[in-house]
């Protein structure tokens, strides 16, 4: 029963003017109570640790919490007390900075991939693997041998420095170094990310259009200019979009290779770790509901702008 | 154009990405070394390239004196169940959503995507509330709970099944067979490359997950792995070797699935964008 009237709108484009009355007004029964046995297992869990936790924390946003629980109601003071907290702008140009630094790997990540991609080349799909192992390595087992390397007195980064004449710092103890040394790390684990991505995306550039622009006569900046980069911007935008968001979150490898009880914390933790430490470690849920409002906008608005330009782009990227 | 300058410009590509894969593969490397290293060794300031005695018993340390063992059988665990869960009800779900037609489809659907748009820590502090509530808090369960349901997952699923034509399904109807039926053992198999991009990416994220395991287990015997390196990282009464070999021990099942499934997993990642 229920079969044949789905048959009816989801296949034979049967004649048009009923067909479509009947899909308004619920006469089609569609597929009776199976959908709802599908689809209500996830759906409660859903409901209940994500749709539900997010109002709530919209809610705990605007609340004030006692030191022994409870809480109640405190209109914008946690907004209030959050922009004009210079620990807020501070943890925010950390995570720009940081952010930034990752991206700098998106370049050096389209020159490898076109490296990778030479007709013919040898060992490529180890290289593929060699690259893409740090984005898959747990951060935090991975953040502990950096932070051997980073050793101020005995890391092997500030011997070799110290081969060239340089005396290196106490990477992860000093304000701005080891932000530096956070973003290394980070630019080190996601570059294999935008090289694969990047480099599926130079796959599928028909190399006819190059050996046309050859005949022609266009030079290699020429091709690239006028080839490659706009046949790539789809994938060059993508890459850029889900590195600036998985940035924008930055928390293990921060914590990981820091420490949580580092001194260079204030000066150098990301917006997360700001929203962590107010949460959990001061246990200041409501100033950290405002906080997690805060990052949930900033991240929402590049979700917007990757939903609007990728419509643009639909079917390339 | 002549075979020479090809094998000559290939050298130079080799050269760059020679490098620039050493440089990617050195920390994991130096890890190996370090941890059969001793702690002296370890902390000489000329590095030890190699050390003088390869110390083994550096990994026996791992579980002798951390409680490595239970924290790796907690990360197996929560991985096991989470990937196991996310793979039934968003393969449910997803299916119902492209396939099915109810009441309220759109709707239920829009809210179960609006997830991916939310940030982790919109809806952290309430989780915790939840599971704490519950009882939960230095629990498997409570580690596990949010983790079985999957925005992403449901997301992924739904678009295979969109992508299926419709007369497959057509044909099992006439067959006879019921919606069960039909979607165990005509669609299924089909959406087969879906799901294993699902399962890698749950198994991925929930093994090297920190926050939520860091913030509902405080208890180092109830601790995944990603959490216990990660309160390890600040403490100096640790043994560096030592360490070295359970951070390594800890990535060790992850990198071995990664360059078992090397060619699945790169592409599955690189389409999806999560981690």
């Amino acid at each position: 029963m229920s079969a044949v009237s789905a048959d009816v709108s989801e296949s034979a484009p049967a004649p048009a003017a009923p067909a479509t009355r009947r899909k308004r007004r619920g006469v089609r029964r569609g597929d009776g109570l199976w959908p709802w046995a599908f689809v209500l297992p996830l759906l409660a869990g859903v409901l209940v640790f994500y749709i539900w936790p997010i109002l709530q924390t919209a809610f705990y946003s605007f609340t004030t919490w006692g030191v022994f629980g409870g809480f109640k109601w405190s209109g914008l003071d946690n907004y209030s007390r959050l922009f004009t907290d210079p620990q807020l702008y501070r943890s925010l140009l950390n995570t720009v900075i940081y952010t930034a630094v990752v991206l700098l790997g998106v370049p050096i990540a389209a020159w490898l991939a076109s490296l990778l991609n030479t007709p013919g080349l040898r060992f490529a799909q180890f290289y593929r693997v060699l690259f893409f192992l740090p984005y898959v390595a747990m951060p935090a087992a991975v953040a502990l041998v950096w932070r051997m390397i980073f050793n101020g007195d005995y890391g092997i980064l500030n011997w070799a420095l110290s081969l060239f004449g340089i005396p290196g710092p106490s990477w992860v103890n000093t304000p701005g170094f080891a932000l530096a040394a956070v973003s290394v790390v980070g630019l080190w684990s996601s570059l294999g990310f935008s090289m694969i991505v990047l480099g599926a995306g130079l796959k599928n550039i028909p190399p006819e259009l190059y050996e046309a622009a050859e005949l022609d006569g266009a030079s290699r900046f020429r091709q690239f200019r006028s080839i490659t980069l706009p046949l790539l911007a789809p994938s060059v935008f993508f890459v850029v979009v889900v590195t600036t968001i998985a940035s924008f979150q930055l928390f293990d490898l921060l914590y990981a290779l820091l420490g949580n009880h580092n001194a260079v914390l204030p000066k150098t933790m990301s917006l997360v770790y700001y929203f962590y430490n107010a949460g959990f470690v001061e246990n200041d849920k409501g100033f950290a509901a405002a906080i997690a409002m805060v990052i949930f906008v900033l991240i929402g608005l590049v979700t917007l702008l990757q939903f609007r330009l990728q419509r643009r782009w639909a079917g390339n990227a | 154009m002549p075979r020479a300058r090809r094998r000559q410009s290939h050298a130079l590509i080799h050269l760059v990405l020679g490098v620039g894969g050493l440089i990617m593969a050195f920390p994991f490397l130096w890890q190996i070394v370090m941890s059969l290293s001793t702690n002296a060794e370890v902390q000489s300031v000329t590095p030890t390239f190699w050390p003088a005695h390869l110390q083994w018993q550096n990994y026996a340390a791992v579980f002798q004196r951390l409680p490595f063992l239970s924290q790796l059988w907690t990360s197996v665990l929560i991985t096991v169940i989470r990937t196991l869960a996310q793979i039934v009800l968003c393969t449910l779900a997803g299916y119902a959503f492209a396939r099915m037609r109810f009441r309220g489809r759109a709707v239920l659907l829009g809210l179960v995507l609006s997830i991916l748009l939310v940030p982790s820590q919109a809806y952290l502090i309430s989780q915790y509330q939840i599971v704490q509530g519950l009882g939960w808090l230095n629990t498997l369960a409570g580690i596990v709970a949010p983790g079985l349901f999957s925005a992403y997952g449901t997301f992924l699923m739904r678009t295979a099944f969109l992508n299926l034509p419709a007369e497959l399904e057509e044909a099992a109807r006439i067959d006879g067979s019921g919606p069960l039926r039909t979607f165990w053992s005509v669609l299924l198999p089909v959406v087969r490359p879906s799901i294993s991009v699902l399962a890698i990416s749950a198994v991925l994220w929930s093994w090297n997950e920190l926050l939520w395991p860091l913030v509902v287990s405080t208890r180092a015997t109830q601790m995944p792995l990603s959490a216990a390196l990660a309160t390890l990282a600040g403490d100096v009464t640790v043994n560096y070797p030592v360490l070295m070999a359970a951070s390594l021990l800890a990535m060790a099942p992850i990198l071995i699935l990664f360059i078992l499934l090397q060619r699945r997993v790169i592409d599955g990642l690189a389409s999806s964008g999560l981690k």
